[in-house]
């Protein structure tokens, strides 16, 4: 029993090393995209707390922390309350199967694509629930509209990791990172890797598919009903829902942890560092692409996800097998 | 030991419960909401007894698809609550219960069956015509089964599961007249003679359009 709970404080300690800097790095990110989203308009954006306004992020939690929660007279209380929790737990727990390094992994399981992948897969529920339990017009419409996005968004990306599967061999990630040591993935596969980027701009509801929140709309979607620390759970678990989406994208086709040349300057700098880099790189490509590109109308939306990229996909997951056939590299262990 | 038996029980006890619940609860929505419940602990035991493929893909295709059209169709439809049928006293004696009886009654009797014989030829599952290795990760001896021993039943299932789906999409197509449909081929071909069209006005008389 003594074992036990010395396994578990260990653990808890692992999980709190990790999921801490994750939470710090999420309020970070906020500034960064509004920075970068700023300086794309060629505005200031937050600059005035903290050197180059480093802390907004803080003064907007300690704004949101002493609002107050209004819960809606009419509302189903207890969903009410539960999505964002969902949304935020959810948004958390796909990060312990995140490989930072050799051996620098929460868990270290066998499915780990297949746990993020359905992770992913549950977050429409947060959205789903907040939208319903407000029972109120704009929310059930943005939720709705979320939860057809969010379905339709993740066949492709399924056919997307098939791909990069066919290559690996395995379903762990840590295999997955070290099946590039030689070639990553973008290389040969990039017009997945496009397809990729651009589903997971629709999975995590960015511009130019936030149509679940499109203001002129639909107010704030799913979101409109929430206020205080409620809204601002949606808000990080958002947040780190795209953090979690830069990072599946660079352990997949970026080479996660490891360095883009095996020379010395390179490899001398620590493997996690590598695969922030790679995560702070997509996200800036998030945030360009909020910056720049106008918002999809619905039906194109859904005519992109199913008839372009699903077909697409299909497609290339045949490539890829006759190809990796017809050379002999399939990856049999 | 004792903490695996431990979560074995809270994930089936969860379990159990939310399936009660799906059935017992008034409002539908909530009844799905526990059914996910339900999906969620059950792949919980799953991954518990080693069997994590099936665990992860009855997390993605159960919870995370197939739910979520039942949510949708429940909130579509706006299901109306239902009064307490069930535990009310004036139950209008609706017919729904022996056949739900009869089914359960069935279901109940194949589990014994199954059951049984495991209970009754433990080596049953050597006994079977294909060899499930315990060696290899469950992934690629469930990748085996379906791919490499009964890969021409497995099709034949997928085209089973295509026939029906484009037989519910042909039932329930209709054409809609009137509906207006983009056409990015016929938006870049307009050419600025037809798309422009020089009128002399009458007066009094107005332009006709979309003649």
């Amino acid at each position: 029993m003594d074992s036990y709970f010395s396994i578990l404080f260990t653990e808890v300690y692992k999980i709190l090393f990790l999921l801490v800097p994750v939470l710090v790095s999420v309020a970070m990110i906020v500034w960064l995209d509004r920075r970068v989203w700023a300086f794309v308009q060629k505005r200031r954006g937050p600059n005035v707390v903290g050197p180059f306004g480093l802390f907004q992020s803080l003064a907007d939690a300690l704004k949101y922390i002493f609002k107050e929660i209004i819960i809606p007279a009419s509302s189903n209380k207890l969903v009410f309350v539960l999505a964002p929790v969902v949304t935020m737990t959810l948004a958390l727990i796909s990060w312990a199967v995140i490989p930072f390094g050799e051996d620098f992994v929460l868990a270290d399981i066998n499915v780990g694509i297949l746990y993020l992948f359905a992770v992913s897969s549950l977050g429409v529920y947060g959205i789903i629930m907040g939208g319903w339990a407000s029972n109120s017009k704009y929310p059930f419409l943005g939720a709705i509209r979320s939860a057809a996005q969010m379905v339709s968004y993740e066949v492709s990306i399924g056919v997307i990791i098939i791909n990069v599967l066919l290559c690996v061999g395995s379903l762990n990630l840590s295999d997955i990172v070290m099946a590039q040591q030689n070639l990553w993935f973008v290389i040969p596969l990039f017009p997945m890797f496009v397809i990729f980027f651009i589903s997971a701009l629709a999975e995590t509801n960015r511009p130019p598919f936030d149509l679940p929140e499109a203001e002129a709309e639909l107010v704030a979607g799913y979101q409109t009903e929430y206020s205080g620390m409620m809204y601002a759970m949606f808000w990080l678990g958002e947040y780190a829902n795209i953090l979690l989406m830069c990072a599946m994208g660079s352990v997949l086709f970026l080479g996660g942890w490891l360095s883009p040349i095996d020379i010395f300057p390179f490899n001398a700098i620590p493997g996690p560092f590598w695969l922030i880099f790679k995560i702070l790189f997509l996200f800036i490509l998030f945030a360009l692409v909020k910056a720049t590109v106008p918002r999809y109308r619905y039906d194109q939306l859904m005519k992109l996800g199913w008839k372009i990229f699903l077909p697409f996909s299909l497609f290339y997951v045949v490539l890829t097998s006759s190809f990796l056939l017809y050379f002999d590299l399939l990856p049999v262990k | 030991m004792i903490a695996h038996s431990v979560f074995f029980y809270i994930f089936s006890l969860i379990a159990i419960v939310s399936a009660v619940m799906v059935t017992v609860s008034k409002n539908t929505v909530h009844s799905v909401f526990f059914l996910i419940l339900d999906f969620i602990s059950i792949s919980c035991l799953f991954i518990m007894i080693g069997a994590e493929f099936l665990g992860m893909i009855m997390l993605i295709v159960y919870v995370g698809a197939v739910a979520v059209l039942f949510l949708f169709v429940v909130m579509m439809l706006n299901v109306a609550e239902q009064k307490g049928q069930w535990f009310s006293s004036r139950w209008d004696g609706g017919t729904h219960i022996p056949v739900g009886l009869l089914v359960s009654l069935i279901i109940f009797f194949e589990l014994i069956i199954v059951i049984g014989g495991w209970k009754y030829k433990p080596d049953l599952l050597n006994s079977l015509s294909i060899n499930i290795s315990t060696e290899v990760t469950n992934t690629r001896s469930i990748g085996n089964v379906l791919y490499t021993d009964y890969i021409l039943l497995f099709q034949i299932s997928g085209m089973i599961l295509l026939v029906a789906m484009i037989g519910a999409i042909v039932l329930t197509y209709r054409e809609r007249a009137g509906v207006k449909r983009q056409s990015y081929v016929k938006q870049i071909s307009r050419e600025r003679d037809e798309g422009v069209d020089l009128v002399d006005v009458e007066k009094n008389k107005g332009v006709k359009i979309d003649a």
